[in-house]
């Protein structure tokens, strides 16, 4: 019994986390990309660290934090365009292929440490270096607060403030989302996903629109790798390929080209690995995994799971299995 | 059965548009049956266009006029060129390098369309249909119906947000695409998805879709291909009341009972070139027309036992090795 309660407490506690917010910001925008606009993007943990980069170092030189936000998402858009301008009238593969070097570009400049004065080199960009510009901003005064099993501080580190301007961005980017796909403009990009040449012989600016979804979802991407380094540090190797599958996986998992898919297969996924997590060093003797397997263990059962779902229920847990049945 | 369908909202009465079809006629028994003859009133005149893949020359068209409120029927064997003309025209494809004094150009109402991208092109009033169905397979016939519209607002990124400024528009495309899905008898499909659609309902979408800009002129590639007869006979129907409501056609089709029933002028290529053109009667027993489509020896049965035949055999003989000598 008690284990069951300090289970579904773990769950609640990720739930609530920011980490599980902004990786869901990041599908967001991934979905933007692949889901609707038929996008292949296999570099978004590029235009997260972007995001965090630019608003850690320019919180760094002195920028204040509101600068910071409009420098990250600056990058964001101009990495789009250099990404999107020259690929974006070839076939689709061109900007996979594109984006997962670009993604790898910014990572391992990152870790550069001729650059480290600036970036951190591979130890990353400490949090309390640009957390301060954050912090300030809260309305609150700088006590623990407990709501049920939560102790968290109101204002300093992983506090509730951060927790809370986490869920209401979220919440904003779902309503933009929301907003969009209901609109002419969401038809468009879906029939681009569909038929470019048809939507061509229709009279519709493909190469503008597929570009202005490149930057949209590239700017969502960026805000989530914002919010993502605000209760940790900026380090670019924790934002690499692997980032890109978990959000790929994510996506797949709630359920591709569905305003509320990525912020469920989100919260799934953080509640599976840490249920796992909880299971298995409850459950499974230490001679046979330790502490330091179960992570390990972990991964491979994302895995297998991402292949069971792309297998069984290709269309996610909220998406149209009718959407699926047709095509290639 | 079923009431007749409604009327689709008629555009006003275009100025100097052959709206009776015996007129039209008469008027183009004027025009020389001769490739590249002028037109009394073109809607659409190419000059110079040259497409070459590698070494071999898709389309060499040097002049081409269409006759505004015609049906134009592009005929021509396998390769001659037809489909590489019609993506050259609609901006899917460039023609090659232009040589020595011969520029391509090609001018559409007026408008010069030589490097225009092909969503200009379709917004400038030329809509096109695809030899392989083109339908938005996820999407819904009514959303499929709806992107064939022009103007609406709400397709920009930034109105997009705002209900209110395209929602008028969004009101008026959707009646429209009510009455042409009426109109076509694909009413009772408009929340089905595309995909779902038989290859000849594909077609009648397609043909649907490309309407809901009111084009000045749609060009058709194999309209009836996989079309079963039935349908056929609609889709003729629903070729002739574009005509007649204001729409030039252009199409490219195999099938000759339809060319000959419906169309107004047939244009023939062959190796990408226009090499004959005329009224359907008279074209289709033209010389060059029967060389292109069957051979020159083409009245020689192959496996008649004149075949066997000693004389027939030397004259084959004879006229390889003349063809050697030539070569």
């Amino acid at each position: 019994m008690d284990f069951l309660t300090s289970l579904l407490t773990d769950f609640g506690q990720q739930i609530l986390s920011s980490v599980t917010a902004a990786f869901a910001i990041a599908v967001i925008g991934l979905n933007l990309h692949f889901g609707y606009t038929g996008l292949v993007n296999i570099g978004q943990a590029g235009f997260m660290l972007i995001g965090g980069y630019g608003l850690a170092i320019t919180v760094e030189l002195g920028g204040g934090f509101f600068l910071g936000v409009a420098v990250g998402l600056v990058a964001a858009v101009l990495f789009a365009l250099i990404l999107g301008l020259p690929t974006l009238k070839l076939r689709g593969d061109y900007l996979a292929i594109v984006t997962i070097a670009a993604a790898e570009i910014i990572r391992i400049v990152g870790d550069n440490q001729s650059l480290s004065q600036w970036t951190g080199g591979a130890a990353g960009i400490p949090g309390r270096v640009y957390q301060g510009a954050f912090t300030a901003l809260s309305p609150f005064p700088d006590q623990q607060l407990q709501i049920g099993p939560y102790n968290y501080p109101l204002t300093s580190g992983d506090s509730w403030f951060l927790r809370i301007v986490c869920w209401v961005v979220l919440a904003i980017v779902v309503l933009l989302v929301w907003l969009l796909m209901r609109s002419p403009w969401g038809r468009t990009v879906k029939g681009i996903r569909e038929d470019e040449d048809a939507m061509r012989s229709l009279g519709k600016n493909v190469y503008l629109v597929k570009l202005q979804s490149l930057v949209l979802g590239g700017v969502i991407g960026a805000a989530g790798g914002m919010l993502y380094v605000l209760s940790s540090s900026v380090q670019a190797d924790s934002l690499g390929r692997t980032t890109t599958f978990l959000l790929y996986t994510c996506l797949l998992l709630g359920g591709a080209a569905t305003v509320f898919g990525p912020v469920l297969g989100s919260v799934l996924y953080f509640i599976v690995i840490i249920g796992l997590n909880d299971v298995v060093s409850q459950f499974v003797p230490k001679q046979i995994m330790n502490e330091q397997q179960i992570p390990q263990f972990g991964w491979i059962v994302v895995g297998i799971g991402l292949m069971l779902l792309v297998i069984f229920r290709p269309q996610g847990i909220l998406g149209n299995k009718k959407e699926l049945s047709f095509g290639d | 059965m079923t009431e007749p369908a409604p009327a689709v909202p008629a555009r006003g009465r275009l100025e100097g548009y052959d709206y009776d079809r015996a007129a039209l006629r008469r008027k183009l028994a004027e025009v020389p049956q001769e490739p590249g003859s002028a037109k009394p009133q073109p809607i659409l005149a190419v000059d110079d266009i040259v497409r070459r893949f590698g070494g071999v020359t898709a389309v060499d068209v040097d002049h081409l006029e269409v006759q505004r409120g015609a049906i134009t029927a592009l005929i021509g064997p396998n390769g001659a060129g037809k489909t590489t003309f019609f993506n050259l025209i609609t901006g899917f494809d460039r023609p090659s390098r232009k040589e020595e004094g011969r520029t391509p150009r090609w001018v559409f109402q007026g408008t010069e369309l030589a490097s225009t991208s092909a969503f200009r092109v379709a917004q400038s009033g030329m809509v096109r249909t695809f030899q392989l169905t083109k339908a938005l397979e996820r999407m819904t016939v009514m959303d499929n119906m709806l992107l064939g519209a022009q103007d609406q607002p709400g397709e920009r990124i930034l109105t997009a947000l705002f209900r209110p400024a395209w929602r008028k528009r969004e009101a008026e495309i959707r009646e429209k695409a009510a009455a042409l899905l009426a109109r076509f008898t694909l009413d009772t499909k408009r929340d089905d998805y595309a995909g779902s659609l038989s290859g000849g309902q594909r077609k009648l979408l397609e043909m649907a879709r490309a309407l809901m800009s009111d084009p000045a002129m749609i060009m058709l590639d194999e309209p009836m291909a996989g079309v079963n007869p039935a349908l056929t006979q609609s889709l003729l129907g629903h070729i002739q009341d574009l005509r007649d409501q204001g729409t030039t056609v252009l199409f490219v089709e195999h099938d000759m009972h339809m060319v000959r029933h419906i169309s107004d002028w047939v244009v023939v290529m062959a190796e990408g070139r226009v090499v004959a053109e005329g009224p359907p009667a008279n074209v289709m027993a033209h010389q060059a027309v029967v060389d292109a489509y069957l051979g020159s020896h083409h009245d020689q049965d192959l496996g008649d036992d004149a075949l066997l035949d000693e004389d027939f055999g030397q004259a084959v003989a004879a006229e390889d090795a003349e063809r050697e000598g030539r070569a």
